[in-house]
């Protein structure tokens, strides 16, 4: 009977519907469009009304002059780049205690950490505000040389990015068979060797994925950055808001482009690296 | 798994890096809310202090988000953060749906471009929607062609709303994805063989067993949309605040920190209710888990 169905109209083939198709693509053509647009306004001649005008590389030019953008540019990828390599080690050593061991008030330790993942932004953003407005930390770390001027935005990016970082890396650990370790130990390795040589390299996929993960969770990030960087501190969405505010610039489209480009990279070389761990269950 | 009496130098260095982070980045932080939100700013020879505050004081600035202006701003958040969510699920579900039922090479690239522009930072994914959005933008120019409008579109609940999907989609898809995935496609054979009609067969079979994605994707779409306050400040004007935009507005041009602090703390409860409604309802359903 089924043979007879042309294809396409098996009871089970949603996939070939025309009206599932269309939904598909008008979400796709929604979804891309305003980017599309926004690239290819960064290639537009500058005038007030908005409209096309002409093809011209000279928004990149001036985003590439703008002194001011390329520094908030500059800051957000050291922020971003800092907060990676923290919120990874931590990040991982978490996953690591969490996957190796029993301890009291587990659930408990698991919830805490979760926390930063589940509260609203907005929250935290002001939470963590208020804490270095009261601290002095504010003041005493904007005041520093670059790059410490940007510790404030740092630390809180750690502190939201390791617990994703944990996450990723400890799906990851499900699938280590512990009798690797013990067969280490037993051949007389240390626990440091055995760390070093038999689980960094099984966890490898994690590390670079969750790495991704929080590099661009970081450079991703406005709300939580527009409330703990100090008043002389910019970095680029902050600069951005500051200028969307006061109208349409293009080259806020050459820069904005060029971001998305970094973003898109990252997260599909992550997206490498997460495909043959989720096949592997 | 060991015990952490077993090897207790690991364990202490394990944990110590990320709990000392925890706990002085994050949670110290939410217990300084925490107190402010019950502190009132001090008063110094007759005069208000900018940034000195009387603390302990009690309960005044929950009573002020009693105001009626306060609770139509929370109302009007829980409305649009309900709309936005809807809009995503009715969406979402198809989508998810379609990606499922493609070809299995397909399957990772749709659900990537589905995916990816997640990634594109908040500001410059809601900023694009500005040029699409704005009279001349690219909807008004289209529409001239027809004949019709310009029509204002910025600044209105509709924009505000349409932003909050295009900003929040992914998050509903993704959980609808991994549900309707595992879903074992032999019920819906079965259901379909034994003369259910296609309308019967999802109603009685697909949605329960994928309630716990919807449940998932409900509440990761709606917690950001109740914290939301760029979308609404971009996209919307000062009549379209909501609860995020007052609470930036406390910390910032209002200085009023103790009474967003109360603001903060009532938004984290209402997120927890969310999560708390969600364990719920996951414990009464026996779908295919997330």
């Amino acid at each position: 009977m089924a043979e007879l169905l042309k294809p396409g109209q098996g009871p089970l083939d949603y996939g070939k519907r025309r009206w599932l198709q269309a939904v598909f693509a008008v979400t796709l053509f929604v979804l891309y469009l305003p980017i599309f647009v926004l690239i290819a306004y960064s290639f537009n001649v500058q005038n007030r009304s908005g409209v096309w005008k002409g093809f011209t590389l000279e928004n990149y030019a001036k985003a590439w002059n703008n002194s001011d953008l390329m520094s908030a540019l500059l800051n957000s990828l050291t922020i971003a780049f800092i907060s990676t390599i923290f919120a990874t080690i931590i990040g991982a050593m978490i996953a690591v205690l969490l996957w190796r061991f029993r301890f009291p008030g587990k659930p408990a330790y698991e919830g805490a950490m979760a926390l930063p993942i589940v509260i609203p932004e907005i929250c935290m953003g002001v939470a963590m505000l208020l804490f270095y407005a009261r601290t002095g930390m504010m003041t005493g770390m904007t005041h520093l040389s670059w790059p410490f001027n940007l510790g404030t935005i740092i630390i809180a990016h750690i502190a939201f990015c390791f617990p994703f970082v944990a996450v990723v890396v400890r799906s990851r650990l499900v699938g280590f068979n512990r009798q690797l370790e013990e067969a280490s130990k037993d051949l007389g390795a240390s626990e440091w060797q055995t760390f070093t040589r038999i689980l960094i390299p099984y966890m490898m996929p994690g590390l670079i994925a969750g790495a991704l993960l929080a590099f661009t969770l970081s450079l991703d990030d406005f709300v939580i950055t527009f409330f703990t960087s100090g008043p002389e501190t910019v970095t680029f969405p902050v600069k951005i808001y500051s200028m969307v505010k006061t109208g349409v610039k293009f080259e806020v489209n050459a820069a904005s482009t060029i971001l998305i480009l970094i973003t898109v990279v990252a997260t599909v070389i992550a997206m490498k690296f997460q495909a043959p761990e989720q096949s592997g269950h | 798994m060991e015990d952490w009496k077993t090897n207790r130098s690991v364990f202490w260095t394990l944990a110590t890096p990320g709990t000392f982070w925890l706990v002085l980045f994050f949670l110290v932080p939410l217990a300084f809310l925490f107190v402010l939100s019950f502190s009132d700013k001090a008063i110094i020879d007759g005069q208000m202090s900018i940034n000195d505050y009387d603390y302990f004081t009690g309960i005044s600035n929950y009573l002020r988000s009693l105001n009626s202006d306060i609770i139509s701003i929370f109302m009007r958040t829980i409305w649009w953060s309900f709309l936005a969510t809807l809009a995503c699920l009715l969406i979402a579900y198809p989508i998810a749906f379609g990606i499922c039922f493609a070809p299995e090479k397909w399957r990772p690239l749709l659900l990537m471009l589905i995916v990816l522009p997640f990634w594109i930072n908040l500001l410059i994914r809601t900023y694009a929607l500005i040029a699409v959005l704005r009279t001349q933008g690219v909807i008004n120019s289209a529409l001239g062609f027809a004949g019709l409008g310009p029509f204002e579109i910025l600044g209105t609940s509709f924009a505000v709303i349409f932003g909050l999907v295009y900003v929040y989609m992914p998050f509903m898809v993704l959980p609808l994805y991994a549900t309707i995935e595992r879903l074992d496609k032999s019920f819906l054979e079965a259901s379909l063989d034994l003369g259910g009609t296609q309308f019967q067969t999802f109603r009685n079979i697909t949605l329960p067993l994928t309630m716990p994605g919807i449940v998932t994707g409900v509440v990761l779409v709606f917690i950001p949309c109740l914290g939301t306050f760029l979308t609404s400040e971009l996209l919307g004007g000062t009549s379209s605040w909501m609860i995020g935009n007052v609470i930036q507005n406390q910390f910032g041009p209002a200085n009023d920190w103790p009474f967003g602090s109360a603001l903060s703390l009532l938004l984290m409860y209402a997120t927890f209710g969310v999560l708390a409604l969600r364990s719920l309802l996951q414990r009464n359903s026996k779908g295919v888990d997330v």
